[in-house]
């Protein structure tokens, strides 16, 4: 009898049940855990008090990104509790034998940004981390999730996790984009459409042929994003997309082992006639640029739409929306278009690799930002940071105005010096618009980097497709070839 | 290691509002501790003081005098969305919440909380409109959250039941935690790996240190 039709993320999730108690959830095996240093020093605290050992160091690697500063590197650390936390993970990574990607690495970097770029991230695995954003690495058909510090412990420990089942969601986007719209318009279209809550309980699967389109970066952008909807993990089938982006990067299988492995990868697409506990299906061709207006990244609409009335939304969710427009300074009704700006961030494990500082590059190229505004460029490694320069984009955002930083989470996250004054506003790349985020205070819209790029010259929130280079652009002309980038 | 933790018995704290995220709970800048230490004053900070650090006028929830020592919270949907931050929940903890009302918390969330035995205990939009009334009706009402029977008892006699992970209730209520239970395994998870050989090793070409 043939075997029922599976879907990618049952086949993985199959593969790495290693055993389930009745009535326990299942032991699910980690193939790689990445780790930085804000969520992980007090699980190595409790390895030392159990007098236990890093069980697979081998499947384990360590990176500084969230708390580190994006000046020059060769400063002293200003704030000394990051400076502590940042000693902390290299002291922990020599005791317990971990590699480590610190300060003065050539390869740190965000930790979604570099786990790909070494091809540590490949189709098939389990991969988990202290970060909600692991998601990111559900574009090379990895099973990847965010994981709290006790489970930090636990797969340190154990190279494992208690997980219960979760339900698929297959979110299925077919049709060409237009100009001007991407990656990040459409998973904020998709938040927008479910809310931050459509998905709690289930990982999504991408589908359709505008994400067989993107590239491997534009798919890392989607699936970064998948947290925001809810969902603990979001998955994109692999493809010669996929393969062609791995090949010859640092920790891909070479030679036979190449082959044997692509073999094995080609067998993990979602089989014919599997079925998803529920699915949503959007029309790429309808998409337009997206942006936020609120506290939450279920808060977007097109950039060509207006902020909501009260009576737009249903009578439960009307305080909400009030307090969120009180927050944000912003009234009911206004076009999104136009609302003034004081910062520009452009980086972060959404939006902080090549393609994306290629594309706000060709909008700032040969421009000046608007005056007065600080816009900020934070590449999201240093490998990216030297692929940007050595195509000459940090002269283009230079000469535009605009700051050009060491790699790190920075203004996404600002627990690093870099964030919104009280009352700012940032048009910002990044995935989070939540009160606060971005600085106390702070007052984020959320976009891509073409949305962000475009604001950046106008000071303002603006269509990129109000642009003449934008909208003569049918295809994503900053997109890696086979040969860049490794 | 946990305490063991069975029942409890107090006031209830009522935030309406929805989707309250873990940067709200807990806000970044307190991450960067290497420790647990000062996180019942992380909590909630940006709702309580200004940005220039007054006190909000009139005071936030959670520094109105009555609350104090409440250990019960209700809240709008989908609490806990954002961040995998397990701060958020030691944080609730330290302040002493020891059991949260929604109609759904955010996975991550959800288990970092269970790990730390606060209850996530979930209800139907009907219950928890009628809850919502019951602590604006009542607002020095006591409930009685009862683990062991999956149980909360209202002011005026009136009781639900609630759902939380057998498994995680077990380990609840016996104060253990999961990394031995995991541990008991070994074997197993040995047995899967040599059926399973690891897919990168991280420490290739790096020099021993």
């Amino acid at each position: 009898m043939a075997e029922k039709p599976r879907t990618l993320f049952e086949k993985i999730w199959d593969e790495h049940v290693v055993s389930s108690d009745p009535g326990a959830p299942a032991i699910l095996a980690i193939d790689l855990h990445l780790v930085h240093e804000v969520t992980s020093p007090q699980a190595f605290t409790g390895l030392r008090e159990r007098g236990l050992k890093v069980r697979k160091p081998g499947q384990t690697v360590a990176t500084a990104d969230h708390s580190i500063p994006t000046l020059d590197p060769s400063l002293p650390i200003a704030d000394e509790l990051a400076a502590r936390q940042l000693r902390q993970i290299e002291e922990n990574c020599r005791e317990f034998g971990i590699p480590f990607y610190g300060k003065g690495s050539p390869t740190r970097g965000i930790v979604h940004v570099i786990g790909p770029e070494l091809g540590l991230t490949q189709p098939g695995m389990t991969i988990v981390c202290g970060d909600s954003h692991t998601a990111t690495h559900g574009a090379f058909g990895a099973l990847a999730f965010g994981i709290g510090t006790s489970e930090i412990e636990m797969v340190l420990a154990t190279q494992t996790l208690l997980q219960r089942k979760p339900k698929t969601f297959q979110v299925q986007i077919d049709g060409l984009l237009g100009p001007g719209v991407g990656a990040k318009d459409i998973i904020l279209a998709l938040i927008a459409r479910i809310g931050i809550g459509g998905g709690t309980g289930h990982v999504f699967e991408y589908t359709g042929t505008a994400i067989r389109a993107l590239s491997m970066e534009e798919r890392m952008t989607v699936c970064n994003m998948s947290i925001e909807g809810g969902a603990r993990a979001g998955l994109i089938a692999p493809d010669e997309t996929t393969f062609e982006y791995l090949k010859g990067r640092k920790f891909a299988p070479q030679g036979a082992a190449w082959d044997a492995a692509v073999a094995r990868w080609r067998a993990l697409p979602t089989d014919e006639g599997a079925t998803y506990d529920r699915t949503i299906t959007i029309d790429a061709e309808a998409l337009e640029p997206m942006v936020t207006y609120g506290n939450n990244p279920g808060m977007g609409i097109s950039v060509t739409g207006r902020i909501p009335s009260l009576t737009d939304v249903e009578p439960a969710a009307r305080a909400d929306l009030e307090h969120a427009l009180a927050y944000m300074g912003l009234q009911p009704g206004r076009s999104i278009a136009g609302q003034k700006l004081d910062v520009v961030f452009i980086g972060s494990c959404t939006n902080g690799r090549i393609e994306d500082l290629r594309a706000a590059a060709s909008v700032l190229r040969g421009r000046r930002v608007a005056p007065g505004l600080r816009v900020l460029v934070v590449p999201g490694s240093q490998q990216v940071k030297r692929q940007a320069e050595s195509e000459g984009l940090d002269s283009v955002f230079q000469a535009a105005g605009a700051e050009w930083r060491e790699s790190g989470c920075s203004m996404c996250i600002a627990m690093n010096g870099d964030q919104l004054e009280p009352g700012q506003y940032g048009i910002s790349t990044s995935n989070r618009n939540f009160e606060g985020r971005q600085g106390k205070g702070g007052r984020t819209f959320l976009a891509s980097p073409l949305t962000a790029a475009a604001s950046a010259l106008t000071g303002v929130v603006t269509d990129p497709r109000t642009l003449d280079s934008v909208a003569a652009q049918p295809v994503a002309v900053w997109r890696s070839s086979a040969m860049e980038a490794h | 290691m946990p305490e063991p933790f069975a029942k409890t018995t107090s006031r209830v704290i009522s935030i309406p509002r929805a989707n309250i995220d873990t940067d709200q709970i807990c806000p970044a800048r307190f991450l960067k501790i290497t420790d647990k230490a000062g996180l019942a004053d992380a909590l909630f900070f940006d709702w309580r003081f200004t940005p220039d650090g007054k006190r909000r006028k009139p005071p936030s929830f959670i520094d109105e005098r009555r609350n104090a020592g409440r250990q019960i919270l209700l809240v709008g949907d989908n609490f806990g969305a954002g961040s995998s931050r397990e701060h958020a929940p030691w944080a609730l903890r330290a302040w002493g919440i020891r059991a949260i009302v929604s109609t759904s918390f955010a996975d991550i969330f959800k288990g970092n909380a269970l790990k730390n035995a606060l209850l996530p205990i979930v209800v139907s939009p009907e219950r928890h409109a009628g809850l919502v009334a019951l602590v604006a009706a009542h607002p020095d009402g006591e409930w009685t959250v009862d683990l062991e029977a999956g149980q909360v008892k209202l002011p005026g006699g009136e009781s639900f039941l609630f759902e939380i992970d057998p498994f995680a209730r077990t380990m609840i209520l016996a104060g253990t935690d999961e990394i031995g239970y995991v541990r008991s395994r070994l074997p197993a998870i040995e047995a899967w790996e040599a059926a399973h050989p690891a897919r990168v090793d991280s420490r290739e070409g790096i020099a021993a240190r």
